[in-house]
């Protein structure tokens, strides 16, 4: 696949405000939100940047990915908190896996003699 | 790590890097910086009331940071004479300008530098700033006593220190640099530099370590402060955040890494016309060792002398011709102007 056909093109994170083309209202309220949700209150925003990156991960968002690993390192995040935040992704991903297995082993016990 | 002109990199050439700053991507894509004021009415800039004179004491260091906009190093040999120091206390003296600001290289390896800084500082000099890369202060015996010196002639000492942690600061200033500073900066510490109730100004300067641009000044100086005072007991008063410009030794970078298109974007994103009031060029003027005047240290490094034909060096220094002339931009002024704002003070807004 060419890069133009790529699913994921880098530069179209830059586009991202565009969406407001087939949804003006909508998409305003929504930046605006997001605007405000970054900004520094109970948590600060290197808090909030590494938390983001974490969700990235979660989500898979390569675009955020990008965005907040930059955000991070501009909020004089380490490489080491930065990975701490993937860690805690996966944690949660795979602790969200292998908590259903006390589901798992309920209903096993349930249909055992 | 070599200087550029040392490993005779193209890029040492001034010509090369105005060509870059001026090349395709600003013809077809971005607009220039000139271009970008003149959208905000401001086509041109002009100088406000001179505050602060700039010296560059010389190019020669005793560190080669890899961001180096100076192209600096201990190969460089471009030291300011003792003539052209003594010229730039009579400018100060004239026009009353109550700041001047010594940086380089390394400014304390000029020969006439303790001389100069006493001279500053008999003739009444309001403030005296040495921009001191730390590490100086433990290159040689020569230099161990520098703050004593500092203190006893009231100077306000800046120094970068890209990060609190070795790993992010040696990468960029070089191997062992961060133990250094810490050294440095306790040995500050002890004479009463950024110490609660001392006039001894210690300030930091933060130079992100990459291409990217620097966060929010006031949340990484309560960063600094935090971190080396738990881990080490230093002290310090301000932390500035100084964007890295796309010249000399950094623009060197941007290329060989591919990242110059994406941090010039990022550069021009980020331009922020509120920064255009407190932009240094404004009150400061530069001069390089050799007694030529630039609007600031990077134009300098660029070779781009003051637009102002009659008073272009400091024997022929003339206030009112310099306070009317444009100052000349290019597009590594986007720099200065991203975001907060840059300076050799830290952010602007």
């Amino acid at each position: 696949m060419s890069k133009d056909q790529s699913y994921y093109v880098p530069k179209d994170l830059k586009k991202f405000s565009q969406i407001s083309e087939f949804e003006p209202k909508l998409a305003e309220k929504f930046f605006d939100w997001y605007g405000e949700v970054f900004k520094a209150g109970a948590l600060s925003e290197r808090e909030k940047s590494l938390i983001a990156l974490a969700v990235a991960h979660a989500v898979q968002c390569p675009y955020c990915i990008d965005a907040y690993t930059e955000e991070s390192m501009k909020k004089g995040a380490s490489e080491a908190m930065m990975m701490e935040a993937v860690h805690i992704s996966g944690a949660i991903r795979g602790g969200a896996s292998m908590v259903h297995g006390v589901q798992m082993m309920n209903k096993a016990k349930k249909l055992s003699m | 790590m070599k200087s550029l002109k040392a490993r005779n990199n193209k890029l040492s050439n001034t010509k090369s890097q105005l060509e870059v700053l001026e090349g395709e991507l600003f013809q077809t894509e971005l607009p220039t910086f000139q271009t970008k004021t003149a959208q905000y009415g401001q086509p041109g800039l002009k100088p406000n009331q001179l505050e602060i004179l700039q010296i560059n004491m010389g190019y020669m260091c005793n560190q080669v940071c890899k961001h180096c906009h100076v192209d600096a190093g201990p190969d460089r040999r471009e030291i300011m004479s003792q003539s052209h120091l003594q010229k730039c206390l009579e400018i100060m003296q004239k026009h009353n300008i109550p700041t001047v600001d010594l940086t380089g290289g390394a400014p304390e390896m000029n020969p006439h530098f303790r001389w100069f800084v006493e001279e500053a500082h008999e003739i009444g000099v309001k403030e005296i700033i040495v921009r001191s890369n730390l590490t100086i202060i433990l290159a040689n015996k020569k230099y161990y006593d520098l703050p004593e010196f500092f203190k006893k002639n009231k100077v306000h000492v800046v120094s970068s220190l890209p990060f609190y942690e070795k790993k992010k600061t040696d990468a960029q200033r070089g191997e062992g640099v961060f133990d250094k500073s810490i050294q440095a900066l306790k040995m500050l510490n002890e004479v009463g530099y950024g110490q609660a109730g001392s006039s001894l100004q210690l300030d930091l300067v933060y130079n992100p370590v990459g291409a990217f641009l620097p966060g929010n000044q006031a949340e990484l100086e309560a960063e600094y402060k935090r971190m080396l005072k738990a881990d080490f007991n230093i002290d310090f008063n301000q932390l500035f955040t100084i964007t890295n410009l796309p010249i000399s030794r950094f623009l060197d970078y941007l290329l060989a890494s591919d990242n110059y298109e994406d941090y010039m974007e990022k550069l021009v994103e980020a331009f922020n016309p509120a920064a255009l009031d407190g932009i240094m060029c404004k009150n400061t003027l530069s001069v390089d060792w050799d007694g030529y005047l630039y609007d600031c240290d990077f134009n300098q490094m660029l070779a781009l002398k003051v637009d102002a034909p009659k008073s272009q060096h400091i024997d022929n220094f003339d206030l009112n011709v310099l306070s009317q002339r444009e100052i000349i931009t290019n597009q590594h002024c986007y720099g200065c102007t991203a975001g907060a704002g840059s300076s050799c003070q830290g952010s602007l807004i």
